[in-house]
């Protein structure tokens, strides 16, 4: 009926350790065999990606003696995606004294999860973020302080404790330059050697195990081969599939959907996260959207006009012809309830017919209570660069008028289906950070991708690497292997082929398209019906983008048009992955918003007999559809609940 | 709005570049400079034609990525702005707006606007970290510090490596750049006991890479995006001279 077949029982292993949950990774560790120091060097490690994950993944590797090339796409690995990140990173230091501990982390990441993550990688994750905020430190991350030269910390994202670590409102420009850093000391050591300006563009499998990759040389467009031991993708998430996001504009999915292709299996790809406090779309020439901190909803009071409509000014509209709709519906929580509860309000007004702006897709985020309260200068010294950056990007100026802010795609909890390994289901391949869908269920607390990204780096996959190198069996391979020359082979012929189509629309303008319908339908709203007609019309569109689309130029130079292309046929069939995932789970969760099971208040109602477990979908060949395999999640430590903001 | 541009196009290193002219038709002032050159290249390559190559990627100031010089200032006419948060409003109908890359011996063109900065990764390389190897950190709050420290740290810290403070300087001097990382580290207690070989290492790499010296032409500090401030190259000069002082004493 879902149009997927149901292969089970196939039985995915999670390689969970056996015993208490505190003590399952002291335990692993001791069981994973060692690998001797002297030869560790005889290992290549081929890491692609520089964000968080993967710079302090290479780092830390060459640190234990590995040799380490890494790629990535941007002119210089300190340009990854992750630079963007605005507001902290959580962990569970207890320094306010408020009651904090890994215990609680571990139990908020869950339940902020909505009850769809595996509790032993949370824990885990609760476990080693401590460790991070030390490392980070020591590498000279320049952490907000108090007076006295300890670490501030502040609340986030409606964190009932302070166990945010932050540096200004750029805090992941500091993590991984603290990352990179480190990165770059193992260049200079000889242990790590850095590809910049290469984009991966195909895994190559050898006996059933990742054995390297090809890359194409953006600059000349050769296509490279690299051999190696085993393959970390640390290539971020995928939520550039809707064409407007908050991500930067190399972000892509093409690694980890070649890599679903090669038989990666791909999990949860219909949780994503669409972020409540975003600068609205203004017109058609828009690339990207812009966020706004969070941290506005502490001051701001988020409305709308009462009448359908209204077309007058907001100071024009009385007090009592306003809807304070966060604070009218959640009396306790008002406008701090969690992301996507805010984020579907908001569509919920707009679709009313009650959105402000000039495309009625908008409502008012307004400071004008705490101005009065608090005076400008407090609101100044709290908010001031985000005012600025609103009233540079808009023109207006909000300590005179409201913001006007909407939801927009932001992050993708799905991704590449892991073990507790970080390794998916090809022996050899490991996803880390935002690439794989490990530890925020079915959606993410603020804070806690950094802090997952750099966990997975510098604290997880060096020691679970060392125990897959350990016991597997690798025979010699380097890139003379005929695997290597078949598969350039065929990124050739697809890379020409694109080239060949000549037709009369630009790959941006097919993005477009499918970023809308995937937006109206299975964004922050789904159901049935507008899910069936994305899977009649994704496929349409994948058709005629192989009949219709210009890329000009060639193969051999430095094509962005021919990049943008590739990575845009891959986005059209990522997106029907994803609808086909949105569409068997019939209930919600989290990020995952099914119009057809709500509470009887309009929340997203969850389904745990029929839908507590992972799905990770086996790609089964092109035109055939995707089998679906279920991890079921058990829930020992963290009794699942309704979530309730009122 | 309308406006035409005369844009640098060059095929790639090899090859001489000279300036072509393009119209750019319909733009709304709400739209970032990056999206009007967005239009101009999806016109471009509806036509078949190569469309114009310029680096980019966050498209909000932070990544450093974008590198383009307008009307003869690296990062175009707003201060404290990469050219990817400058918007149209802030040109006029009908304006004339040239667009070159970043110039200077140490960035050589790779194509169009597109240029190789990876000189400042092999700067870093040189000595821009605090050897600590991961698993051996002390807990963080014992290292204490002062918050003025920490936050003058960060103004130094916030440099975006975009290259522009070099684009800029007559000299094409790279000092504005290393200055941030050397101040960071040397104003934080983590980075004393490398402080000595960080800067002479740093500072002996940056001749051999191609960039000239400081004459005090305060162009950098004029056109950084990130405000970086030249009394962090009073500071690395200060570092060097004690780390000469200390090395002829041993
Ligand atoms: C605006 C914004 C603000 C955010 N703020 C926060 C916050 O305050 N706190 C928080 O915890 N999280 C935040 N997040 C989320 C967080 O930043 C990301 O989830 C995280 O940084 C992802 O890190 P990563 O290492 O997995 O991947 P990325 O940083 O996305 O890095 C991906 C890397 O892979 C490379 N790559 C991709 N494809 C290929 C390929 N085919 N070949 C070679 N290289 C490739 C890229 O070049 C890049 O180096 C924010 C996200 C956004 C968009
Ligand atoms: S594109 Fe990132 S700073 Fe301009």
């Amino acid at each position: 009926m879902n149009g997927a077949s149901t292969k089970d029982p196939i039985k995915m292993n999670a390689a969970i350790p056996d015993g208490p949950i505190q003590e399952k990774w002291d335990k692993h560790r001791f069981d994973l065999k060692l690998i001797n120091p002297a030869n560790k060097r005889k290992y290549e490690i081929l890491v692609v990606g520089t964000g968080l994950a993967g710079a302090s993944a290479a780092a830390a590797l060459s640190e234990l003696g590995y040799k380490v090339k890494v790629f990535c796409i941007q002119d210089s690995p300190r340009r990854a995606h992750s630079i963007a990140a605005q507001g902290g990173i959580n962990a569970a230091k207890n320094y306010p004294n408020d009651s904090d501990s890994v215990w609680r982390l571990f139990y908020d990441t869950v339940k902020g999860g909505d009850y769809r993550a595996r509790e032993a990688n949370v824990y885990r994750l609760a476990q080693v973020s401590n460790a991070i905020i030390d490392h980070c430190v020591a590498l000279g991350v320049p952490f907000a302080r108090e007076y006295g030269g300890t670490l501030s910390n502040r609340s986030f994202g409606g964190a009932q404790v302070s166990r945010t670590f932050y540096a200004r409102g750029q805090t992941g420009q500091q993590l991984l330059l603290g990352a990179y850093s480190a990165m770059m000391r193992q260049v200079a050591a000889g242990g790590v050697e850095v590809f910049a300006r290469r984009e991966m563009v195909e895994l190559v499998v050898i006996d059933g195990r990742a054995r390297g990759v090809v890359c194409r040389n953006l600059v000349t467009g050769k296509l490279e081969s690299y051999a190696g031991h085993a393959v970390l993708l640390c290539t971020g998430g995928y939520g550039n599939v809707f064409y407007l996001s908050t991500n930067a504009i190399n972000s892509n999915a093409s690694a980890i959907w070649r890599c679903h292709k090669k038989g990666a299996l791909f999990a949860n790809p219909c949780y994503t996260q669409i972020h409540p406090t975003c600068i609205p779309v203004s017109g058609d020439y828009q690339s990207k959207l812009t966020l706004m901190s969070e941290s506005l909803r502490n001051d701001g009071r988020i409305w709308v006009p009462k009448k359908k409509l209204d077309g007058r000014k907001p100071s024009e509209i009385p007090e009592g012809e306003r809807d304070y709709f966060l604070e009218r519906k959640y009396p306790s929580f008002g406008n701090l309830v969690p992301r996507d509860v805010a984020s579907r309000n908001a569509k919920q007004v707009a679709d009313d017919g009650r959105g402000v702006g000039s495309t009625g897709f908008a409502v008012y985020l307004d400071f004008a209570d705490s101005l009065k309260r608090l005076g400008v200068d407090v609101i100044r010294e709290r908010y001031g660069n985000l005012f600025e950056m609103y009233e540079h990007i808009t023109s207006e100026d909000p300590y005179q008028s409201p913001m006007r802010i909407y939801p927009a795609a932001h992050y993708t909890m799905g991704g590449l289906w892991v073990d507790y390994n970080l390794m998916t289901s090809i022996p050899g391949l490991f996803a880390l950070g935002e690439a794989n869908f490990s530890d925020h269920g079915a959606n993410r607390l603020g804070a806690s991708a950094l802090m997952q990204g750099l966990a997975d780096g510098y604290f997880i996959a060096p020691y679970t690497l060392g125990g897959y190198l350990g016991t597997a069996r690798l025979d010699k391979v380097d890139t003379i292997h005929p695997a290597f020359a078949e598969v350039e082979g065929a990124v050739r012929e697809r890379l020409q082929k694109l080239l060949s189509i000549k037709g009369k629309r630009t790959p941006s303008e097919f993005h477009r398209e499918l970023g809308k319908l995937l937006w109206d339908n299975c964004g922050m709203g789904r159901n049935e019906a507008g899910l069936m007609k994305c899977l009649a019309a994704i496929p349409q569109m994948r058709e005629r983008y192989w009949k219709e689309v210009m890329v000009p130029g060639t193969n051999e130079e430095f094509n962005q048009a021919l990049e943008r292309a590739d990575r845009v046929a891959d986005y059209l069939e990522l997106s029907e992955l994803l609808v086909r995932d949105a569409l068997h789970r019939k209930e919600s969760c989290g990020g995952h918003f099914r119009e057809e099971s709500q509470t009887e208040e309009g929340e997203a109602k969850r389904d745990d007999a029929n839908f507590s477990y992972v799905g990770a979908w086996e790609f089964a060949g092109a035109g055939r559809d995707p089998v679906l395999h279920k991890e079921p999640l058990a829930f020992e430590y963290v009794k699942p609940s309704q979530r309730s903001y009122k | 709005m309308n406006l035409t541009l005369k844009v640098w196009r060059q095929k790639d290193g090899a090859s001489r570049g000279a300036l072509e002219t393009y119209a750019a038709r319909d733009i709304s002032p709400d739209a970032s400079f990056l999206e009007m050159i967005d239009i101009v290249n999806e016109e471009l390559i509806r036509e078949g034609k190569d469309p114009i190559a310029f680096d980019n990627d966050c498209r909000e100031g932070i990544c450093g990525t974008c590198s383009l010089v307008v009307n003869g200032r690296a990062h175009g006419p707003q201060r404290n702005h990469t050219v990817c948060t400058l918007h149209m409003r802030h040109f006029k109908d009908g304006d004339v707006i040239v667009v070159e890359p970043w110039r200077s011996r140490a960035f050589p063109v790779i194509k169009d606007c597109v240029v190789d900065r990876a000189a400042l990764d092999r700067l870093t390389a040189a000595g821009g970290y605090i050897s600590v190897p991961t698993g051996s950190a002390v807990d963080a709050n014992a290292i204490l510090v002062p918050r003025d420290s920490a936050e003058k740290a960060m103004d130094a810290a916030a440099c975006i490596g975009c290259g522009a403070c070099v684009a800029a300087c007559p000299n094409a001097s790279v000092s504005l750049f290393l200055a941030a990382k050397i101040s960071q580290l040397a104003l934080l207690p983590q980075g004393q006991p490398e402080r000595e070989r960080r800067v002479k290492a740093m500072t002996a790499l940056m001749k051999a890479e191609g960039f000239g010296n400081c004459s005090w032409e305060r162009e950098c500090e004029a056109t950084c995006p990130k405000d970086i401030k030249i009394a962090n190259i009073s500071r690395m000069n200060r570092e060097f001279l004690l780390a000469a002082l200390s090395s002829a004493e041993h």
